[in-house]
């Protein structure tokens, strides 16, 4: 077995020197990037990582470390009781708000996508959000109350929902009801990514489905949808990120508060701590997101594989049914000359 | 008249069904208008607060006590407008706002657009590892890195300058260059690779074919780059506070959308100095706003089919 198994790995080439050529071609392309991450990103990021264990605070002499543990954290429950509670409010919200922004986005790219008189007027205004959804922006007209659809009570939607979810997801229905528009607006992006994926699906699997007498509605699902999937996935990983580092989110201005505070508790050591709970949750939520949408093949493919398996097996079985008629036909042919040699009848 | 032509000429269930519903080929009236009605509301759902924010922004003070004026204000007032320029020192800001965010988004065309073409054309090693970096660089949020990268530049004592968005932009780690990067990178993948080894058999080296066949192939994906990365520069309020205003020092660096975060302390400070004709209302505020959107409102609207057809170019949607 073992020498079976080497005698299959490849034979391992020795690198060209054109290969070694491209290779460094490739890292001096790369290499402006690789510093900055180094010296933006990994650095940067190891160096909170230690902040994070510890309490530091700004002296004229420079920082002064003191090492605490888990202290930060134990303080963020003290401190800012608010903090854990914006923090389960945020992912309620994120869970609620991206599916809406996605089903939202892909309706409007589908309806776009049909036969429309003005599509370009109506992309022009479906986009323009996007140049408009700044932090203060946003924040003055939702606190002039352009935000909200003018004849929803938001109050009552609440109460409706209190009645049977825990407080911080009520809450979080609430306010994503109260700024509907918003939300909304979110998706501006979101609709031109699937827009153009939509225009590049083939249309001849739609005419093919449609002599097969496959509805719109059959066409959305079985035809639609699965070739959207891996664009659901990036609108999903892109709205996460982008409703993260949106400053309407109270967390990051928490955060920022708490980076120049002048008291004991906080500072820089303690701000770190907030930023990794974070960055932890953004992560699963994004994970989360991903396991949900992702599938390494889609569907198409599987099912290809699936097909290609059951007829190799049915072929095997055909074979195994051919041999065994062939050594079941040597046997009565065996036995029939053996009896004919022993039958005994006299005939020779 | 015969029977069958009765029946073609009447008004049957069918027919009604066909006109409403339409047929697999063509689209009935039932369909056009729900389509186009929901198109419509969202549509006026989508600009209602920019509605209600110009509106709003042109009442003089009667009009907003007088509950029967809503949409339409009783003469044009300008006023608001002139003392929100003025508490916004909307000229000196604009330009300082087009520096910000156009000086680091040159850089980020320039690095996205190496970096992109390493990733694509070449192999390597640890290619998989960086790409790998990258996207995590993307989903990791800024607030992470944002205080040893302050303490850094405090350090450095570039706080309160551009550098500090320019110098990471150059480095390709600015706001979003992840994003640009990639879309450089799913860009040149598209540039067959056939192009690249007749430009090497007729003797052009690594840099002479990115010079002279990548980057003239890319000019696409150059204009998207560009606008996302300067609107996004443009209207990123929190890092450019905290790095190029510098929270605690406050240097001379603003830009419109910071100026519109302070409007309310500002506009105080200046109405009690006593050179505002109007005190603080509503007006005035959405004067404010609506002046902090319309440079890139027009830049939308002269731009807009570079913005809108964007994303269709740079191919991130696959072939």
């Amino acid at each position: 077995m073992s020498k079976k198994e080497k005698k299959q790995k490849k034979p391992k080439i020795k690198v060209g020197k054109l290969e070694k050529r491209e290779a460094r071609a490739g890292y001096f392309f790369t290499l402006p990037w690789v510093i900055g991450v180094i010296a933006f990103l990994l650095v940067p990021l190891a160096q909170s990582f230690k902040f994070m264990w510890y309490n530091i605070r700004i002296t004229p002499m420079g920082m002064i470390y003191n090492y605490i543990g888990i202290g930060n954290f134990t303080n963020i429950w003290h401190e800012d009781p608010e903090f854990p509670q914006q923090l389960v409010t945020y992912i309620w919200q994120t869970c609620l708000e991206v599916p809406i922004i996605i089903v939202f986005a892909l309706m409007i790219a589908i309806m776009l996508n049909g036969k429309i008189k003005m599509r370009a007027f109506f992309r022009l205004i479906f986009f323009l959000p996007v140049i408009i959804v700044s932090g203060p922006v946003m924040n003055m007209l939702v606190s002039e109350g352009a935000a909200t659809i003018p004849s929803m009570n938001v109050q009552s939607i609440v109460a409706a929902f209190d009645v049977f979810f825990p407080t911080s997801v009520a809450e979080s229905i609430g306010e994503m009801f109260s700024n509907m528009i918003m939300t909304l607006w979110y998706s501006g992006v979101q609709i031109l990514i699937f827009l153009s994926a939509l225009q590049k699906v083939d249309p001849a699997l739609y005419e093919a489905a449609k002599i097969d007498g496959g509805s719109g509605w059959e066409c959305f699902w079985k035809i639609t949808l699965p070739t959207m999937k891996p664009m659901i996935l990036l609108n999903a990983v892109y709205t996460v990120i982008f409703l993260s580092g949106n400053e309407q989110n109270t967390l990051i201005t928490m955060i920022e508060s708490a980076m120049f505070s002048g008291t004991k508790e906080k500072g820089y050591g303690y701000a770190s701590a907030m930023a990794w709970l974070y960055a932890i949750v953004i992560t699963l939520i994004v994970g989360l997101f991903a396991l949900m949408l992702g599938s390494k093949k889609d569907v198409y493919d599987r099912k290809a594989k699936k097909f290609k398996k059951l007829q190799k097996k049915e072929e095997r079985m055909k074979r195994r049914v051919i041999r065994r008629g062939e050594r079941h036909a040597k046997k009565v042919a065996r036995n029939s000359r053996r009896y004919t040699t022993y039958d005994g009848s006299g005939d020779y | 008249m015969t029977a069958a032509e009765t029946i073609k000429k009447k008004f049957t269930k069918e027919k009604l069904h066909k006109f409403v519903f339409g047929t697999r080929e063509r689209q009935g009236l039932g369909q056009q208008i729900a389509v186009y009605g929901l198109l419509i509301i969202i549509g006026f759902i989508f600009i209602y607060p920019i509605l209600y924010m110009i509106s709003t922004s042109f009442m003089d003070r009667n009009d907003l006590l007088d509950s029967s004026v809503k949409w339409l204000p009783s003469s044009l007032y300008i006023q608001n407008y002139i003392a929100a320029a003025k508490s916004m020192d909307f000229w000196k800001t604009l330009g300082k706002g087009v520096i910000i965010a156009g000086v680091p988004t040159l850089f980020n065309v320039l690095t996205g657009m190496i970096v992109g073409y390493g990733f694509a054309r070449y192999d390597f090693k640890l290619k998989k590892l960086f790409m790998g970096i990258l996207l995590f660089s993307y989903i990791l949020p800024d607030q992470v890195t944002m205080i040893p990268t302050y303490v850094l530049y405090n350090d450095m004592g570039i706080l309160g300058t551009i550098w500090t968005f320019v110098l990471p932009a150059l480095l390709g780690n600015g706001i979003n260059s992840a994003i640009f990067i990639l879309i450089f990178y799913s860009f040149f993948k598209q540039v067959p690779k056939v192009l690249m080894e007749a430009a090497y058999i007729d003797g052009a080296g690594h840099f002479k074919a990115f010079f002279k066949i990548a980057i003239p192939s890319a000019v696409p994906a150059i204009i998207t780059v560009f606008l996302f990365s300067f609107v996004w520069y443009w209207n990123e309020s929190y890092l450019t506070e905290m790095y190029v205003q510098g929270l605690t020092t406050k240097s001379e660096w603003t830009n419109l959308v910071i100026q519109l975060k302070n409007f309310d302390s500002n506009y105080s400070t200046r109405a009690t100095t006593g050179d505002m004709a109007t005190s603080l209302n509503e007006s005035v505020r959405m004067a404010a706003t609506s002046l902090s959107i319309l440079p890139l409102f027009l830049m939308y609207l002269v731009l807009q089919r570079q913005f809108i057809e964007s994303i269709d170019r740079t191919g991130i949607t696959g072939e």
